[in-house]
């Protein structure tokens, strides 16, 4: 299936190989070649008639660390190429909702995920499931900057080599930093350390980094909120500009951000449970628009007025 | 100067674990936090300590260079000792003896090391109680005198499990278990100086556990590893104790061989000169002092350029 891909002409509108072959593919044939097998998620992704289809599919999904419940029951589903935010008051698991979506929980000892999270249509936590071949579909941005202290060239080549992608590594490069907007700031001092560059400058350079493996999914969390608003602006233009190709999900704390950029927002919150801990849980899910102009729910519309949180 | 040079091994593992997170955290830029004034007392203490350390050293130079100076001649190298004409005897069998106990060090401490810290960093599940004891019991054993190590080596390694007698081997081994868990707790610091935020940057991309310590976070570290390897070798260069009690004997003629025959080092041979009643032998062992003095830097130097050549690639 990852020939059938690549010969697959772009310009033909041609069902999209779901992609839980490729999860349960990596899992079951370990021999597999992961390098190979990036190419698995075509590279132009088309937009299919209007109609979104459902990236994530999160369904009563609950988060505890170390059996203390951080969030619960948070369930709705994540389109294709959409922005989603995730809002709400800081300590409600908006983070921790994004980290269950490329696996980045199993990291935290004492960490545990129930309910389900599909992914096309496969179980994200099935038991075949290869979390490091996870991430390699679902990118991720920190919140602060985090360049590898290594020069910009190996910063965004480290994705690609460790997976063993063939190909040309300097075109590789080139791409990755031309469609993080960043080519023309750094084409001539590729090979100066990533810490030299601004924050805005290595923020855009972790997005890089991350297309430069070619994911599906971008998970965002607070990716401007150590940056000016001219940093802010160039990262939100880059959004807009990648939800042509990928899915985002994006966690703020800043309202414009999210009504600007977002096709969906979430709004989290938090609440007391049976045993007096404090539990994220999910209010509202709409789209941007309704949420920020006509929310069901008065939590919803209390928050994003700024009348509380 | 041939045995433990005053500092107590706790206390120099300390200094090597202070150093190694200095370096990385040099290495990766970052600015150390805390109020000025506790920084400003802490250099004064420090250039106190260095300000000691130099007396110290500027004392042992003037004396071996007052003592040694006139026995400074390529007999010292060449030359085996002898009781019978002194004033040409000299330094070679020990200097070999030297260059191949130390080697061997070299060889089992830096996978050892490098190993162990890894896996106490960055694998071994610290809610486990066998890592904890581990830990407990690396950080215990860097203040073990080193004649507790010398008798462990005599039971262990030339006698007992292992008994591969009384050759230079058995010196490294001995050496080897002596400077480990300095060598582990500064490069465990090490490793753990390098940012979190770097480890995760890199298993988000999809790198495994290994591709992230193996591309990320040894690469980062590896200045401050080495500064640990650095002071654990200078330590080995200079011990002299726990080799005698694994077969350095002081009088031997023949060039060493790793597994084969006896072998002396340049502290014991130095110990052994000094201890003569004869002027003669006095000189000659400041000359020695020289030798070791001189070869030390070397070492170090060729440590040091190796510690800077790795953090001019990582910035
Ligand atoms: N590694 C962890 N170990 C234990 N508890 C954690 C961990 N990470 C988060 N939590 C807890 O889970 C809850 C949700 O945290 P989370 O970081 O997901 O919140 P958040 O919505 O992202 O907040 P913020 O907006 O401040 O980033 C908090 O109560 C927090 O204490
Ligand atoms: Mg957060």
């Amino acid at each position: 299936m990852t020939q059938e891909t690549e010969i697959t002409p772009m310009t033909e509108p041609q069902p999209e190989p779901p992609a839980h072959d490729a999860l349960s593919e990596a899992a079951a044939d370990p021999a597999a070649q992961r390098g190979v097998e990036t190419h698995v998620v075509p590279e132009h992704r088309e937009r299919k008639g209007g109609k979104t289809d459902a990236v994530f599919h999160i369904d009563g999904v609950g988060v505890s660390y170390s059996g203390k419940p951080a969030v619960r029951d948070v369930t709705f589903d994540i389109a294709e190429n959409e922005i989603t935010a995730l809002i709400g008051p800081s300590g409600c698991g908006k983070s921790t909702l994004l980290r269950c979506l490329n696996r980045m929980n199993d990291l935290i000892p004492g960490c545990e995920v129930s309910g389900h999270v599909g992914f096309h249509g496969e179980d994200l936590y099935g038991p075949r499931v290869d979390p490091v071949r996870v991430r390699t579909l679902i990118g991720m941005v920190f919140q602060k900057p985090n360049p590898f202290p290594k020069s910009i060239y190996d910063n965004i080549a480290f994705g690609p080599r460790v997976l063993g992608v063939k190909g040309d590594l300097d075109e590789i490069v080139e791409r990755a930093l031309r469609r993080g907007a960043l080519w023309d700031d750094v084409k001539d001092r590729l090979k100066d350390n990533a810490y030299g560059m601004s924050g805005g400058q290595q923020q855009r350079l972790c997005i890089a980094r991350c297309l430069a493996i070619e994911p599906d999914v971008i998970l965002m969390d607070e990716p401007c909120s150590a940056l000016d608003p001219i940093s802010t602006g160039k990262i939100e233009d880059l959004m807009l500009e990648l939800k042509e190709r990928y899915s985002i999900v994006i966690v703020t704390h800043n309202m414009q951000q999210a009504a600007r950029v977002s096709d969906k927002t979430a709004f989290f919150t938090v609440e007391l449970s049976e045993e007096e801990h404090r539990v994220g849980r999910v209010v509202e899910f709409d789209d941007t628009e309704k949420v920020f102009t006509n929310p069901a729910d008065p939590r919803t519309e209390a928050y994003v007025t700024g009348k509380v949180g | 100067m041939a045995v433990d040079p005053g500092l107590p091994g706790a206390a120099r593992t300390q200094l090597a674990v202070a150093g190694a997170r200095a370096t990385t955290a040099a290495a990766l830029n970052r600015k150390g936090s805390g109020p000025r004034v506790q920084e400003g007392l802490f250099l004064a203490l420090l250039l106190l300590a260095v300000g000691f350390a130099l007396a110290g050293l500027a004392a042992l130079l003037v004396w071996s260079f007052v003592e040694g100076l006139p026995r400074l001649d390529a007999n010292l190298f060449t030359q085996g000792p002898s009781s019978l004409h002194p004033e040409t005897a000299g330094f070679r069998t020990a200097i070999l003896g030297s260059v191949y106990v130390i080697g061997g060090v070299i060889a089992l401490i830096v996978p050892l090391g490098v190993g162990a810290a890894i896996y106490l960093e960055e694998y071994a599940d610290k809610t486990r109680w066998w890592n904890r004891f581990i830990e407990l019991n690396v950080q215990n054993l860097a203040g073990v005198p080193s004649i507790v190590y010398g008798i462990l080596g005599l039971a262990f390694i030339v006698r007992g499990p292992l008994d591969i007698g009384f050759v230079a081997a058995a010196g490294s081994m001995t050496l080897a278990l002596l400077v480990l868990p300095t060598v582990i707790l500064a490069a465990r610091e090490a490793i753990r100086a390098v940012p979190p935020s770097i480890r995760e940057g890199a298993l988000a991309l999809g790198a495994t556990q290994w591709q992230t310590v193996r591309r990320q976070v040894l690469p980062a570290a590896i200045p401050g590893i080495l500064t640990g390897i650095i002071l654990g070798v200078a330590r080995a260069i200079g011990e002299a104790a726990p080799l005698l009690l694994v077969g350095a004997v002081t009088f031997v003629t023949v060039n060493p061989s790793l597994f084969e025959g006896r072998f002396t080092t340049l502290p014991v041979q130095i110990f052994n000169y000094a201890g003569r009643p004869q002027e003669v032998f006095h000189e000659l062992a400041a000359a020695g002092v020289i030798v070791m003095l001189v070869v030390l830097l070397a070492m170090n130097s060729f440590a040091i350029w190796l510690r800077n050549h790795y953090e001019k690639k990582l910035s």
